[in-house]
């Protein structure tokens, strides 16, 4: 193992360019370890975004040596055979500022698609009972695993094409609210992912699903919708 | 795309199956058993069954090619709305126009 990484990290906004950077190399760093080692000790300017560091905020997504990941989960040894790393933001997404991006728009797409919980008990009632074998409990069982690092969204050429597209995050997120018995409002959700930029305008590529850390696979989320929608049209229930 | 596009597209695909199908099997018994074009057209003039599964199979592709091509000019070109739509009957016009002609000179 050499004891330098040389890393270049994205500065500026989308006007910018990668500066080069020397870390010592250590046992069991992390990608984030790098970014953190940059910004505490050699430049203290340089922006980007981490919470848990440990894989369950999802705040801490860039783009390392051209793939969207989550950097408090990726083992320098792993991405950077010849000690190398180039660090950018997340693609489809505006700069903020050098690695952090603005994830407005990819929230508000969530809210576009009735990412929202809508109850149909109040806090009177008793605690709804799901049973965790129900057919529609095992349909979403990873789907909800989602930790909202915007991964998916990055990777997924029909965004980069499309700014109408909700994209696979906001998509699978339906998903799991259409399938959850405890829900007010499907026929309103249902009519939401089918409109212009919903589930038929994903392209089945699965980038979303190979690059997801968590594991999901929100293409199989999506072409649930299209079957769902489908179904509320052929019953008349959709216009 | 938008869910009736979607379904329509869909449909015409299903439908095109046995239909290719059928066209791949008239055009490799025809250039098999040695038929020559003026015996081809001999058995195809004025007959109302070749002229249905052509004529429904001109008509299965003119839509199915048509929200295709919406499609592609949606994501790789800035068209939108309305302009989309327009290329989308243009082109499925098209088609069905140049396919009408191929049938009309086969069974007509
Ligand atoms: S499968 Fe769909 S959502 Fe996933 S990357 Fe491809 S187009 Fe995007
Ligand atoms: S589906 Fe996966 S990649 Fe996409 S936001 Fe959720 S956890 Fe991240
Ligand atoms: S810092 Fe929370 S997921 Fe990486």
């Amino acid at each position: 193992m050499d004891d330098v990484i040389t890393v270049s990290i994205w500065r500026g906004r989308s006007e910018g360019r990668y500066v080069t950077y020397e870390v010592p190399r250590l046992d069991s760093q992390t990608v984030l370890d790098v970014v953190t080692y940059v910004q505490r000790q050699v430049d203290p300017t340089l922006s980007y975004r981490f919470a848990c560091r440990v894989g369950v905020c999802g705040s801490c997504a860039m783009t390392v040596n051209g793939r969207p990941r989550w950097t408090c989960r990726t083992h320098v040894s792993k991405v950077a055979a010849d000690n190398r790393l180039e660090i950018g933001p997340l693609a489809n997404l505006p700069v903020v500022k050098d690695l952090a991006t603005d994830m407005t728009e990819f929230f508000e797409k969530w809210q576009r698609a009735k990412g929202v919980f809508s109850p149909t008990a109040t806090r009177n009632d008793t605690v709804a009972q799901i049973r965790p074998d129900a057919a529609a409990r095992v349909a979403v069982d990873k789907a909800i695993e989602c930790i909202n690092c915007g991964v998916c969204y990055a990777a997924c050429d029909s965004v980069r094409w499309n700014p109408d597209y909700l994209g696979p995050a906001a998509l699978n997120r339906a998903w799991t609210l259409v399938n959850d018995e405890r829900d007010a409002n499907n026929g309103e959700r249902l009519a939401a992912v089918a409109a212009n930029g919903g589930c038929h305008s994903c392209h089945t590529h699965q980038s979303c699903e190979q690059h997801c850390p968590q594991a999901i696979n929100p293409t199989a989320s999506i072409a649930g919708l299209k079957r769902r929608t489908i179904g509320a049209f052929l019953r008349g229930e959709m216009k | 795309m938008t869910l009736r596009l979607y379904l329509l597209q869909r449909v015409t695909a299903a439908l095109m199956v046995p239909l290719i199908a059928a066209h791949l099997a008239v055009i490799i018994y025809a250039s098999h058993s040695g038929l020559s074009a003026a015996e081809i057209l001999g058995r195809t003039r004025g007959s109302v069954g070749w002229a249905a599964f052509y004529g429904l199979f001109v008509l299965l592709v003119s839509v199915h090619g048509a929200i295709g091509v919406r499609s592609v000019a949606a994501d790789w070109t800035p068209l939108r709305g309305r302009a989309l739509g327009a290329l989308m009957w243009v082109f499925g016009l098209l088609l069905f126009l140049l396919g009408a002609r191929a049938v009309h000179a086969v069974i007509g």
